[in-house]
């Protein structure tokens, strides 16, 4: 019997162990998707997970470091870009989709020492120029021919349905990957270190947190996941304009998907991720009115409910299905031990 | 020569840079918010008075008389139902509220007007073309020379209302330490009403101006956000005669960059934009040096 209160630091509760066994297989699900799953729904499916790829990266950026970007669609038209690049150089077409990624993460590197610097509203335009300046760099290559775009003309060696499944792979793959990447990290040290930066980056820097190679691990981090994205969608799309991928309605969506979902919560992004497709496939159709709905449910979000639906869940409900924190239980009264059948 | 005219011809396109930076270089001086529906409230009031003179003959400079002292009443707004509770969220809300914003803004402007691009040239006479020529190679627009004069004036405006008048101390008092000014005695949400009203009538000013010497759609306040972001940090943020500096930096940039390449014209204004940034942030802020420098006798 112990005489001070009983508390047990606890991560894995009953209800994220279910979670994490339903996300398991789902997941198994899924991978075997284009084996059971009709064409329509496979390519459906694809521009989900890319949507659950950018929703997921810019809620790090924001959610977890501080940091709102509205110039994500560099890397996403730099991805697209440096694939067609790759793939006409003779690089297989897959493999390109993975190494144009790569190349995003490193350019994004020397980027950080400048625009890390920033804060607030500075480095949110800072990322939006730089997207600007992107674009406009590419388009100098005569291969893209200016706002005429190309094509990946390299997908037409596959055969139309083992193309689908490949991207749809690709696609699977990557949001896996990814998530899987985030998760751990954010259970980690720099997991701890991040989000001790997204609440008080004085305080987080005082107890020895290295705050600018936190953020930088993120910023990079958001890069190639953007830049990913952006080579999938070239894949799914196979037409590459510039302009449709430097656009800023990218980073738009990428808002609406973190804010609506909930900022800085890991299940947030997927959910608003979920959300924007199922909005997308009801309401894409009334355009502008669709567009003008978007910009007032991030209005109306970010003043009334900035968590998101999911941050309000949370803190209702006390609900983890995927923990990235701890949590503090107080078990019963003084005296009595964990398993104690009176507490 | 010709180069010569190219930095002729940008110092006075940097007039019209200092003149949309002038509003949000002022709301972040004061509020530090950056307002991202910046560029789309000026182009707002472009429609509006494109609306005027289209529909009632109502010339531009007219116009203004109404579209002025509404904008100053849709700032006013702004900053109740907006900015005010964006600030209190911290630094990411209102970032995430003006972008969402102004995103409603430009779709409602193109739900209502469409793709057709607009401009006021054609309701201001001869004003649009005419132009003094110095010498064979050197003409300067008498647009481009009103639209410096116009923001010469209006910093010098703001400058002056902030450094003398009763109102502008308490602007620049508010601006310092919200909290104190209120125990001794001024209303601070009036007083960032009244910041934000007079930041949006210099848009509506910007807007007018920018509809006067090029078109505009319901999708270019981006592009002016961003010239009049580039204007104010080139001439460091907060600062107004810097950001006529930076206005003329950004549009000489550009001038120089457009006799290389058409592309040149967008690429050197960014580039010398992040250049900026990056003397900014590794040598300090060079905007008010080399204004020091620029005072200092040759």
């Amino acid at each position: 019997m112990s005489a001070s209160p009983v508390v047990v630091v606890e991560r894995w509760t009953r209800e994220s162990r279910v979670a994490l066994a339903v996300a398991a297989l789902a997941a198994v699900l899924l991978a075997l998707g284009p084996l059971w799953l009709s064409a329509n729904l496979v390519d459906r499916l694809t521009t989900l997970f890319v949507y659950v790829i950018l929703a997921v990266m810019w809620n790090a950026l924001v959610g977890y470091c501080g940091l709102v970007s509205i110039g994500q669609q560099a890397f996403f038209g730099l991805g697209a870009y440096f694939a067609v690049r790759l793939a006409d150089s003779g690089l297989s077409v897959y493999p390109s989709l993975f190494v144009a990624a790569v190349i995003v993460g490193v350019l994004s590197l020397p980027l950080s020492a400048i625009m890390l610097r920033l804060r607030g509203g500075e480095f949110a335009i800072g990322m939006w120029v730089v997207s600007e300046l992107a674009h406009l760099l590419v388009n100098l290559d005569t291969l893209i021919n200016g706002e005429t775009g190309t094509s990946l003309i390299a997908l037409n060696a596959y055969e139309i349905g083992l193309r689908r499944a490949l991207t749809y792979w690709c696609a699977f793959v990557a949001m896996v990957g990814l998530l899987a990447v985030v998760f751990v990290l954010l259970r980690g040290p720099t997991g701890a270190a991040i989000q001790a930066i997204r609440d008080n980056e004085q305080a987080a820097e005082s107890i020895g947190v290295r705050v600018t190679r936190a953020k930088r691990t993120i910023f990079v981090l958001a890069a190639f996941g953007a830049g990913l994205a952006g080579a999938l969608w070239v894949a799914t799309a196979v037409t590459f304009q510039p302009k449709t991928y430097f656009s800023p309605q990218w980073t738009a969506y990428m808002i609406f998907m973190a804010l609506v979902g909930g900022l800085g919560t890991f299940e947030g992004a997927i959910l608003g991720a979920v959300v924007f497709f199922a909005i997308e496939a009801w309401f894409g159709a009334f355009g502008v009115w669709y567009l003008v709905g978007l910009g007032a449910a991030a209005l109306v979000f970010a003043l009334a409910l900035p968590r998101g639906v999911w941050g309000w869940v949370e803190d209702k409900t006390a609900l983890r299905l995927l923990p990235v924190g701890y949590r503090v239980k107080f078990l019963g009264a003084v005296g009595l031990a964990p398993n104690d059948p009176a507490s | 020569m010709i180069f010569l005219n190219q930095i002729i011809q940008g110092v006075l396109l940097g007039g019209y840079y200092a003149l949309i930076a002038c509003g949000l270089s002022f709301m972040f001086s004061v509020m530090r918010i950056i307002n991202l529906a910046h560029g789309s409230l000026a182009i707002l009031a472009a429609y509006a008075l494109f609306e005027l003179a289209d529909r009632f003959d109502v010339s531009p400079f007219l116009g203004l008389v109404v579209v002025v002292p509404a904008m100053a009443l849709v700032g006013a707004g702004l900053q109740r139902a907006v900015l005010e509770r964006s600030a209190r969220g911290g630094l990411l809300v209102p970032v995430l509220s003006t972008f969402g914003l102004s995103i409603v803004i430009d779709n409602l402007l193109f739900q209502q007007f469409g793709a057709d691009t607009r401009s006021l040239a054609p309701y201001i006479g001869d004003l649009s073309y005419d132009s003094w020529s110095l010498t064979d190679d050197i003409a300067i627009g008498k647009l481009a020379a009103l639209t410096m004069a116009t923001a010469i004036v209006l910093l010098g405006g703001i400058q002056l209302f902030l450094n003398r008048t009763q109102f502008g101390r308490m602007i620049r008092a508010t601006a310092e330490d919200a909290d104190t000014v209120g125990l001794v005695g001024v209303n601070a949400r009036r007083v960032n009403a009244l910041a934000a009203a007079i930041a949006m009538a210099t848009v509506a000013i910007s807007g007018a101006f920018l509809a006067m010497r090029a078109t505009f759609d319901p999708y270019a306040g981006a592009l002016q956000l961003i010239f009049a972001f580039e204007a104010s940090v080139i001439g460091g943020a907060g600062s107004l005669w810097g950001t006529l500096f930076g206005g003329i930096v950004l549009g000489v940039a550009q001038s120089l960059g457009a006799s290389v390449s058409p592309q040149g014209f967008f690429i050197a204004g960014h580039v010398v934009f992040l250049v900026a940034l990056f003397l900014r942030i590794y040598f300090g802020d060079f905007g008010p040096r080399l204004r020091r420098l620029a005072r200092r006798p040759a």
